[in-house]
């Protein structure tokens, strides 16, 4: 069973190579790309369930031995995030299909959508800090190409915010590692974990920080946010969704997996963590609040609801952990599914912005309940999957005592609800004010509000929401067991080096 | 590690950082490449000198610790590439503006218009709702007016 650790890396890097060679045929490409990241489901879901049932699978590349060689480790934190962003690429993957635009104009599209697939998959089961920074840069880079895809003076104004803070980032990171080398001499987790507990204090506190930077940009928690409002918006749709939908994660992922796994217990920044958190959620929603344009205010919600994760990383309890696995994988979901109804909306009524649109629960029925589904489950209400995740985050701050932050999230709970209501008056409920901008091409048939293969992908994530609402017990559970796993790493460390 | 590295690496760091903080897009690129080379310098120089390769063997003394030098050429390797799709940037937002500068954000101005007190619009050539301009008017609007007022027939116009 270990190949299927390697293969989400593999396969995707063997399909882009296949689709260049392929340029010539556009629906080749789409059957390999399809194929590859259909597969990818298939073996991230295989995996969850061996991992889920005989504990973390660690595959050492080129057979040399843990902290020598290149290790991939799948433990039940990582095959949950590789699972769902799997089911992510795939859908975007059809809806940028569907979509006019994008995919259809670049020959190079679907080549640099599996790279960053591949680079995903292996930032989310690489057991090496090193290959931690290959991979995120994989993905960054094949990310750099598809936001500046058309090459529109607003995408390049904002993709060169984007590139240039990621690659200070990425500086620092490799300033980082060489740190870490020069202190350990290793860069294995595994053998990390037990040799950063010999460290000094203030050397081992230094490396932290460091790490929360690094990570911190990537994720866009509070004083390192700001790029991210600004260059997500402006990129082709599908492109925005899987974005929004998945790279902050990867940060959010690399952020739990090296503050549970390297640091021992007694030296955790459990307070600077959860008055960061604090400052993330409220920042993020009174900066949706300002907005004006669809993407904008869903984009500044990512960095408000990163908030929400690592307030329950900073908890550091198994249920505040589990609450945080339960809340990523839960926005995954939501967030792309919001991103790909704002697509639909943009494309249907010509324009994202809000003053510009109205009137559209008449004239797209279908996309006002597909908005308002992830939306609603992005607020928290009952029988959808947000709820259960703030429900369980709640739960935790409380049992620890962390009232005040605990506080801070339901008021921005509150205030998501208000800048989501704002999307949902002014697109949808209000008259609409001006004939659109450019009416859509209703000559096939578009009463669903949009081509077939943008609103089927969309609708399966607004179902997946709620059916993750509907399985709130078996995932909840599942969500304990990756905690108690993070919290307590002997089995992580024994399937690395036995 | 060796003073002569640290220091080294120190004054790539700092140029670098200079150099990032421009606010022309060919400097914060050179930047970008500085900080990049101080980050491997730093890295080459995290190895203990002395110390043999994975392999068993003697000639322990007069080697070099390898690890740390193959992960510096693979940084080398992808902020080679990274470098090439900046410069890429670069040149097509030339192309696209006739200017070097970093572009302000727009969406930012209408924000930051739509918080000015009420006496400063109305005097102001376009006192109506900031939302309705068309999104193609302000976006090029503003990036070339404050260059030609600030660098009037400045380098960029020589290029050509």
């Amino acid at each position: 069973m270990s190949v299927l650790v390697v293969l989400p890396v593999v396969l995707p890097i063997v399909g882009a190579a296949l689709s260049i060679l392929l340029g010539g045929s556009r629906p080749a490409q789409r059957a390999v790309v399809l194929t590859v990241l259909g597969a990818d489901v298939v073996m991230a879901a295989a995996l969850l369930v061996e991992v889920d049932r005989h504990g973390p699978v660690a595959v050492q590349a080129g057979g040399w031995p843990a902290p020598v060689g290149v290790t991939f480790v799948a433990d039940r934190f990582s095959a949950m995030m590789a699972l769902v962003a799997a089911v992510m690429l795939l859908a975007v993957l059809v809806y940028a299909i569907g979509q006019p635009g994008a995919e259809r104009n670049h020959v190079g599209f679907q080549s640099v959508y599996l790279v960053m697939a591949a680079g995903v998959s292996a930032a989310f089961l690489t057991g090496d800090l090193f290959n931690l920074f290959v991979s995120i840069e994989m993905m960054l880079t094949a990310s750099y190409v598809l936001i500046t895809l058309g090459g529109r003076l607003d995408q390049v104004r904002s993709g060169m915010t984007y590139v240039v803070v990621s690659l200070v980032a990425s500086v620092l990171f490799v300033a980082l590692l060489a740190l870490v080398y020069a202190s350990t001499g290793t860069v294995n987790m595994a053998d990390l974990a037990g040799r950063i507990a010999e460290l000094p204090d203030g050397l081992r506190s230094a490396l932290a920080v460091l790490m929360l930077v690094v990570f911190g940009i990537k994720a866009a928690i509070f004083p390192l946010y700001f790029w991210l409002p600004d260059s997500y918006p402006t990129a082709p749709s599908p492109v925005t969704a899987i974005l929004a939908g998945l790279l902050t994660k990867v940060g959010v992922y690399a952020i739990i997996r090296t503050q549970t796994l390297l640091f021992p217990a007694e030296t955790r920044p459990a307070t600077l963590l959860l008055v960061l958190a604090a400052a993330t959620m409220l920042v993020g929603v009174l900066g949706a609040i300002a907005q004006g344009d669809v993407k904008r205010i869903l984009s500044f919600q990512i960095v408000s609801h990163i908030g929400y994760m690592v307030m329950g990383l900073g908890l550091f309890t198994v249920s505040g952990l589990a609450a945080a696995v339960l809340y990523t994988v839960h926005h995954i979901v939501a967030k792309t599914g919001l991103f790909l109804t704002g697509g639909l909306i943009e494309h249907a009524g010509g324009s994202s912005r809000l003053t510009r649109l109205g009137g559209m629960v008449r004239s797209a029925p279908v996309l006002a309940v597909l908005f308002l589904v992830p939306a609603l489950s992005l607020v928290g209400i009952p029988p959808l999957s947000g709820f259960i995740a703030k429900l369980a985050l709640v739960d935790a701050a409380a049992a620890s005592s962390s009232y005040a932050v605990m506080a801070v999230s339901l008021v921005v709970s509150l205030l998501t609800l208000y800048s989501l209501m704002k999307i949902w008056i002014s697109v949808f409920w209000s008259p609409a004010t001006e004939p659109l901008a450019s009416p859509p091409d209703r000559a096939h048939g578009e009463h669903l509000g949009g081509p077939l293969l943008m609103v089927v992908p969309t609708a399966v994530l607004a179902g997946l929401t709620v059916a993750m609402g509907l399985a709130a017990g078996p995932l909840y559970d599942l969500s304990m067991r990756a905690a108690q796993d993070l919290l307590d790493p002997s089995a992580y460390l024994t399937a690395v080096a036995p | 590690m060796s003073v002569l590295l640290a220091a080294t690496a120190a004054g790539l760091f700092a140029v670098g950082t200079y150099l990032v903080l421009q606010r022309k897009l060919s400097r914060i690129i050179i930047g970008l490449g500085l900080l990049g080379h101080g980050a491997n310098v730093l890295m080459v120089g995290a190895g203990r000198a002395g110390r043999a390769a994975i392999v068993d063997g003697g000639g322990e003394g007069a080697l070099a610790d390898p690890l740390p030098q193959a992960l510096a050429l693979t940084a080398i390797v992808i902020s080679f590439g990274t470098t090439a799709l900046l410069l890429a940037l670069a040149y097509r937002s030339w192309l696209l503006t006739d200017d070097d500068e970093v572009q302000d954000d727009v969406e930012d101005e209408l924000v930051a218009r739509r918080g000015l007190p009420d006496e400063d619009l109305r005097g102001g050539p376009d006192p109506s709702d900031p939302d309705d301009d068309p999104d193609d008017d302000t976006g090029d609007d503003t990036g070339r007016g404050s260059h030609r007022a600030t660098d009037a027939g400045g380098t960029a116009g020589e290029g050509r």
